[in-house]
């Protein structure tokens, strides 16, 4: 995990036209002085020995200080990997291309030191599967006081009375017997708590929950996003919500983004989004889920399945799937424009859906 | 964990009976020590006299039942050719036999568990590859034939070391090398496969995210569980110091264990064969017993007793 390499800026990674402006500015690009985290053209492909299977075609986003953002896609859509190539966390197989900055600061010229000091300090993250995101040999106690002591330069006592304090923060019950347990011997919902104590540790302005509860069940999954909802609230750390669960984006998410295939479709205000979604995937998803106050109704699927990484169809990713796909969606890769001041769309006829 | 190791150890004396048990049986069945230490020219009147001397006259479950009463009163038979107490003639080799099994058992950790951490770490790269063609080539080739090889170079061309024998510190080097060099193929083959299973465990990202350098999550996050299978197979090497070296004992004419129970079965000098295999089970059956312990010790998922399971 020492060297990946940043290949640069990637010229054009999503064409525009038509409607949309002459670069796609990412939506609440407004004053982006306080922009805490800006990423552009963000490209990822996997080299598989043979050739370079691009998984990730440029994405924009932007989140500011404080902020909340959800990315919602299906799996495979590279909503996990723009953050984990963001924190230089794919390994040496990854070809990362693209520009990401830190409070204006861009990170591809930090050496790995430096990145490593980003990491659980300003940008800290957690993941899917909490109990198998926890070392199965060091207590509970030994991995919180490793990141206290890395962030905080605390040891000893200092740092237990600080592990203490986090993992009743996380409202982990009897807090001191817990810092003597093995991750085994808690439940998967108190272990996510431990992932969040841990990332509460270094005190970070961002939060990367990466399907923080996809693993739990539905109950210990609403007190996980509670709790998120409540450190946010309390810290003012901006949190980027990793989920394929539209519900629980809708539930804390200040903005959205929607992936598809390695491409950002959709951007908006979360009201906008789920009052008026613009592309023909980002409503195929609305469609397909429950509403528990309409009268019952069969839940439509989008038709067809995602296509593989480096097996895209030409043009929009999503044309194949797509019930208002034509001839023009086969030219080229549409980008994102604004259909709204803060609504941004990546499809041909979003003004005419 | 007393229960725990009640059984544990229930379960090592049953194995080392089941061995002890299959080699009677086997020995007696493979030919008659009579013919074979008198000679099938003697007089049979002689041969009836030695088989007579020895309880072998007496049908087979009276001759077995004798032995587990016997080695029960601490009495493992006397050696047919000589007459000497079979655990005599074997505990005076064990000296000889660790003179090169343990600084072999060295070599092999010394350079396997480094050389299969590096080549993980290194996965693909032109180390990694060199590393594990070595490592093929290592454990593929049999023992004898590389100890052939290094006899023909180092004393046979290169006239430095000494071919066989055991008169002198140097005659140990060869028997060294070449159990070693096997060992360490192995055990840098498993050592890799270790590091590689858990450098791809979340567990590992976890730490690279909290913000650790790559230093420390390989040392203080990958090592530990990498551990883990790797006791398995260092355990086993273990439980081999006694007896792993009776190929190499016979390359090199050195005076050890190995060598004995070579001698002993092709004379079906039944006791001291016998007596051999009951150390060698008991060795093994001990470092499995160790290595278990240590599981219990590196791997807090296989202690059993104290769970604080907590809900939500």
């Amino acid at each position: 995990m020492s060297t990946l390499d940043f290949v640069g800026l990637q010229p054009g990674a999503a064409t525009v036209r038509g409607f949309a402006p002459a670069v796609a500015k990412p939506i609440a690009a407004q004053g982006s002085g306080d922009a805490l985290v800006r990423i552009a053209g963000l490209t990822v492909a996997f080299d598989d020995g043979k050739r370079h299977v691009p998984v990730l075609h440029g994405i924009d986003l932007e989140i500011r200080r404080g902020e909340t953002i959800g990315i919602v896609g299906e799996s495979g859509c590279g909503k996990s990997v723009t953050w984990l190539a963001a924190l230089r966390l794919l390994g040496k197989r990854a070809r990362i291309g693209g520009t990401v900055s830190l409070d204006g600061q861009p990170m591809h010229d930090f050496s790995d030191a430096a990145m490593a000091r980003i990491r659980g300090k300003q940008i800290a993250m957690i993941f899917q599967d909490p109990a198998s995101s926890l070392n199965p040999v060091h207590r509970i106690g030994r991995q919180l006081a490793e990141s206290i002591s890395l962030h905080r330069g605390l040891t000893g006592q200092a740092a237990r009375a600080e592990a203490l304090r986090l993992l009743d923060r996380v409202h982990i019950p009897n807090p001191g017997q817990r810092l003597s347990a093995y991750p085994h011997e808690l439940s998967g919902g108190m272990n996510q708590r431990v992932m969040i104590a841990m990332a509460l540790a270094g005190e970070p302005d961002l939060l990367v929950a990466d399907e923080p509860t996809t693993a739990l069940d539905a109950t210990i999954q609403a007190q996980i996003l509670d709790l998120l909802r409540e450190i946010r609230q309390d810290s003012g750390m901006a949190l980027a919500l990793i989920s394929h669960d539209l519900g629980v984006i809708a539930d804390i998410c200040d903005r959205v983004m929607v992936m598809y295939a390695g491409r950002v479709v959709e951007a908006a205000d979360s009201r906008a989004l789920f009052a008026t979604p613009g592309h023909p995937y980002t409503q195929g998803l609305l469609a397909a889920l429950p509403d528990l106050d309409a009268p019952h109704r069969r839940l439509e699927a989008i038709a067809g399945t995602v296509p593989e990484p480096g097996k895209l169809p030409g043009g929009c990713s999503f044309r194949l799937r797509c019930p208002h796909a034509d001839a023009d969606c086969a030219a080229e890769v549409p980008g994102l424009g604004h259909i709204d001041k803060a609504h941004q769309v990546a499809c041909l006829k979003a003004d005419s859906l | 964990m007393l229960r725990y190791i009640a059984s544990r150890g229930l379960r090592a004396l049953i194995t080392i009976f089941l061995v002890l048990s299959f080699a009677f049986v086997i020995l007696r069945l493979s030919g008659d020590p009579a013919l074979l230490i008198l000679s099938p020219d003697a007089p049979p009147e002689a041969l009836e006299a030695f088989r007579k001397g020895w309880g072998l006259d007496a049908p087979l479950w009276r001759q077995y039942l004798g032995y587990f009463l016997n080695i029960a009163e601490g009495n493992f038979g006397q050696s047919m050719r000589d007459g000497r107490p079979a655990i005599d003639l074997v505990l005076e080799r064990i000296p000889a036999t660790l003179a090169i099994t343990l600084p072999a058992f060295a070599l092999k950790l010394l350079i396997g568990v480094p050389a299969g951490i590096f080549a993980a770490l290194h996965r693909n790269s032109l180390i990694d590859r060199l590393v594990m063609s070595l490592s093929v080539a290592g454990y593929t080739i049999p023992s004898f034939v590389l100890g052939l090889v290094l006899v023909l170079v180092f004393a046979v061309n290169l006239g430095w070391l000494p071919s066989g024998g055991y008169t002198s510190p140097w005659h140990a080097v060869l028997p060294i090398v070449t159990l070693g060099l096997g060992g360490a193929a192995i055990l840098a083959r498993f050592t890799r496969s270790a590091m590689l299973e858990v450098l791809g465990q979340p567990y590992i990202r976890t730490a690279s995210a909290k913000g650790l350098i790559w230093r420390r999550v390989v040392t203080s996050h990958a090592l530990p569980n990498a551990a883990i299978p790797t006791v398995t197979i260092i355990g086993f090497m273990v439980g081999s110091l006694i007896a792993g070296a009776v190929v190499v004992e016979s390359v090199f004419s050195w005076p050890g264990v190995g060598r004995l129970l070579v001698s002993a079965v092709a004379n079906r000098d039944l006791a001291v064969v016998q007596a051999i295999l009951l150390l060698v089970a008991a060795c093994m059956v001990t470092s499995n017993l160790v290595v278990d312990a240590l599981y219990g010790w590196i791997d807090p998922r296989l202690r059993s007793g104290r769970t604080v399971k907590a809900g939500g």
